[in-house]
Formats: C-alpha cells, sequence, structure tokens
C-alpha cells in the first residue's frame, strides 16, 4: 500500500511487468498497483516500452535465414578448412613430384565436370572486369586502406575466407576491392594494378560446379584464366597476354590451395 | 543425433539475429556476428543438451564476441561501421510514427548491460536464471539491475517526447 519506493518489492514488480508471476501472486501485485496510481502508471509504462521494443524488432526475427547462417553451410565450410589442411600438405608433396602445376592440375580435373559452370565463372569475371576496370573514380568500393577490413568482409559475405594473394613480384599491388552479385551468390573482385596502371582482377564466388583445371577465355582485351576448386570458382582477368597470365593465376592457384597459417602477416 | 542438435541450435537464430541487431543495428554486421557466434558453437563438442542452458549459452557467446568487437573496434579508433546503413528495416513513414514511440531509439542510449538485459529478458523471453549467466551476474542482481535499466529507458522515452531534445544521429 505504501507509496515509498524504498519498500516496493521490485523483484516482484519486474515480474509482474513480464508477466512471469503465479496467479496468487500476480494478485496480490494488483491490488498494490491499485492503490499506488504512480507506480501502476510507471508499470504501464514499462510493459508499453517492451511491446514496442518486441515490435519494433519483429522484422528482423521473422526474416527468413539467409544461406550463410545455415548450419549445412557452416559445417561444410568446417569441413573444408580441415580438409584443405590435410591437402595443403598432399599438394606441397605432389608439387615436388611433378615440378608443374599447370600437369598437375589437368592430370586431377575430372574430364566428366561440365564446362559450363567454369565458364559462367569466366564470362561473369570478365564481365565485371570490364565494368570495373575503366573506372577512374571508385574503381574498388573499399580501398586497401581498410585491407583487414575488407577482406574480413568480403570473406562473410562470400562465405569463406578471402585472402588477397601478393602479387608484388609481378609488379602488381592491391588496390581494393567490391562486392557483386555472381549467379552463384556474392561475388568478390580484388583489382590488382601495376605501376603503368595496367588493372588485373582476381574473382571469386560460390559455383556449384566440380573442380576443374585451368580454363582460358578471351573476351577482347580481357583475358582470363578461370577455374573451380572447393566449392569456388575463380577467375583471373587482365589485359595482358596469355603466357604472362598463366604464372599468375597459377600463383593465385597455389595461395588458395595452401594458404598460410591462420593469423600469418601478409596475405 | 547431430540433426537433432542442429535443429535445436538452427531454432535459436530468429532470436540471435535479433538481438544481435539490437546490439549494432546494422543487418549484416549483426549477421556476421550470428556467423561467427554459430561457427563457435559448431566447434564444441560438448552442447548444453538443455534448451534453457543453450539459449543462455548462445547468447552469451554471441554477446561475448560482440563485446570484444566492439573493444577492439575502439581500440583501432573505428567509429563507423563499413557499410554505413544503419537501419535498413525500418521505412521512413513508419519511423515518423514512432517519434516518440521509438524505444529501440532510445534503448541505443543505454549501456550495454542494460541493454542487453532489457533484450534477453522482455524481447528474447529468456529466464531471469539465464539473463544472469549471459550476463554473468548472480541473479540475485538482475532485478534491481532490471528494475533501473527501465528507469532509465522511461526518462529516455519521456525525453523522446520533447522533439528538441530528440537525439539526431
Amino acid at each position: 500500500m505504501s507509496k515509498d519506493p524504498a519498500t516496493r518489492d521490485e523483484a516482484q514488480i519486474q515480474a509482474f511487468i513480464d508477466g512471469r508471476l503465479d496467479a496468487a501472486a500476480r494478485e496480490r501485485m494488483a491490488a498494490t498497483l491499485a492503490a499506488d496510481p504512480a507506480l501502476a502508471a510507471e508499470v504501464a509504462l514499462d510493459q508499453a516500452h517492451a511491446d514496442t521494443l518486441r515490435r519494433q524488432l519483429a522484422a528482423i526475427a521473422d526474416a527468413p535465414i539467409p544461406h550463410r547462417l545455415r548450419l549445412d553451410h557452416l559445417r561444410a565450410q568446417r569441413r573444408e578448412r580441415q580438409w584443405r589442411h590435410l591437402r595443403a600438405v598432399a599438394a606441397g608433396v605432389a608439387l615436388l613430384a611433378t615440378g608443374a602445376i599447370g600437369g598437375w592440375l589437368a592430370a586431377r580435373s575430372a574430364p566428366a565436370s561440365a564446362p559450363g559452370a567454369v565458364v559462367t565463372v569466366a564470362t561473369e569475371a570478365a564481365t565485371a572486369y570490364r565494368t570495373f576496370v575503366v573506372e577512374v573514380a571508385h574503381p574498388v568500393e573499399v580501398d586497401t586502406a581498410r585491407e583487414a577490413h575488407l577482406l574480413q568482409w568480403l570473406s562473410k559475405r562470400l562465405g569463406r575466407p578471402l585472402a588477397a594473394p601478393d602479387l608484388t613480384r609481378f609488379g602488381y599491388r592491391l588496390m581494393g576491392g567490391r562486392l557483386l552479385p555472381g549467379s552463384g551468390g556474392a561475388a568478390a573482385q580484388l583489382m590488382y594494378d601495376d605501376p603503368s596502371g595496367r588493372r588485373l582482377t582476381l574473382y571469386v564466388e560460390a559455383s556449384r560446379g566440380s573442380q576443374t583445371a585451368f580454363r582460358f577465355h578471351e573476351d577482347g582485351e580481357a583475358r582470363t584464366f578461370a577455374w573451380i576448386d572447393q566449392g569456388f570458382g575463380f577467375a583471373v582477368t587482365g589485359p595482358i597476354g596469355r603466357e604472362a597470365l598463366l604464372p599468375i593465376a597459377e600463383a593465385v592457384y597455389q595461395r588458395f590451395e595452401d594458404p598460410p597459417p591462420a593469423g600469418a602477416a601478409r596475405l | 543425433m547431430a540433426r537433432d542438435a542442429d535443429a535445436r541450435i538452427e531454432a535459436q537464430i530468429p532470436g540471435l539475429r535479433r538481438y544481435a541487431f539490437a546490439l549494432v543495428r546494422d543487418r549484416d554486421r549483426a549477421d556476421d556476428l550470428v556467423q561467427d557466434c554459430l561457427e563457435r558453437a559448431l566447434s564444441h563438442a560438448r552442447r548444453p543438451v538443455d534448451e534453457e542452458d543453450l539459449r543462455a549459452w548462445l547468447f552469451t557467446i554471441l554477446r561475448n564476441l560482440h563485446i570484444s568487437a566492439w573493444r577492439s573496434a575502439r581500440r583501432r579508433g573505428e567509429t563507423a561501421p563499413l557499410d554505413a546503413e544503419t537501419d535498413p528495416g525500418q521505412p521512413a513513414d513508419q519511423e515518423r510514427a514512432l517519434v516518440a514511440r521509438d524505444a529501440l531509439g532510445a534503448l541505443d542510449q543505454l549501456p550495454e548491460e542494460q541493454q542487453s538485459l532489457l533484450l534477453l529478458i522482455a524481447v528474447e523471453d529468456l529466464s531471469y536464471d539465464g539473463a544472469a549467466r549471459v550476463l554473468g551476474i548472480p541473479v540475485g542482481t538482475v532485478m534491481s539491475r532490471l528494475s533501473r535499466a527501465r528507469r532509465r529507458l522511461r526518462a529516455l522515452m519521456d525525453r523522446e517526447h520533447a522533439p528538441l531534445l530528440r537525439r539526431v544521429k
């Protein structure tokens, strides 16, 4: 009955607001509130605020769950990471044995694998290349000043860890990257340039195609090497000749096949 | 067996997304948090079997990830998220109607612990005990802290009625 806040039973009040009292306690609280209009007003406000919060947030919980949060997908990714780790060792051995990554790639590519998926990757990469490589003002969405953030961001949207291969030994420096719609979901495009301003892109998207060897694709100025590996399509596109582009594609391939341990300094 | 466990975790995803969104106010960043949370959860061999325990456990992981991301962002001196759209879920006309009824906006001005407490109890419907575990506080203090959080929110919502004092963000 008292209006002195010091004597209020806070636990009972909170539980009343949250609708967590049993019938008897609820009735006792109703009587208390009837005798204390100030408290009753506060309780009514608290309940209204909780309702508003729930209403304002309802759309988020009702939205369909995106693919990247599906446990099947996350599990597959985990297995892929573990598998890749094992394969990195095997790949090292295989490379030493054959001495030529091209031959090794060709040897293990399944002849039955449909060329469709890799062609899609190559043409999408070429289209994205043509669209953005000519951009002067905004060739990239996020530049290298925020490289860690960029890669983290693209990795999340893509659903796989993405590292930017170091292509400085070919004379190319990373400019930045952007996110694009690809046929298999989100696609990431990393852009590099050389001192003369020549630009080269690395395009990555999820792909349902089975593993393939390198596939060469020419589209006007833009030449592309594309391949599919571990559920992702990769494409390296540039305005340079096939012979100059191949070693870059191989370097990129190796970089993704055998990533340095997590936390390794420069990508 | 694993299917069962997955289904029980997946049932919590809508709530985890909602809680994450309320904390970071950006759908993509919220889903990033949820993704991290689920990856952590999957990497644990032993997951709570009891549903209430499972919920408290998942929300604890999510909140800890949020706090550590927030701390490291502050260390780096970052203030704005990369993708700067903050609330794509709220159309403008709806916003006008909510000038004085924007509990989510007012919530944003509370300390994180009070935000989480209100969200976990009022929105996610965790038990008082579950919320105490998520926040790492004794269950005995949940009620007094909840009361304090609600008092702050009332004061803030009251102020929202005066348009001049409305926070411009």
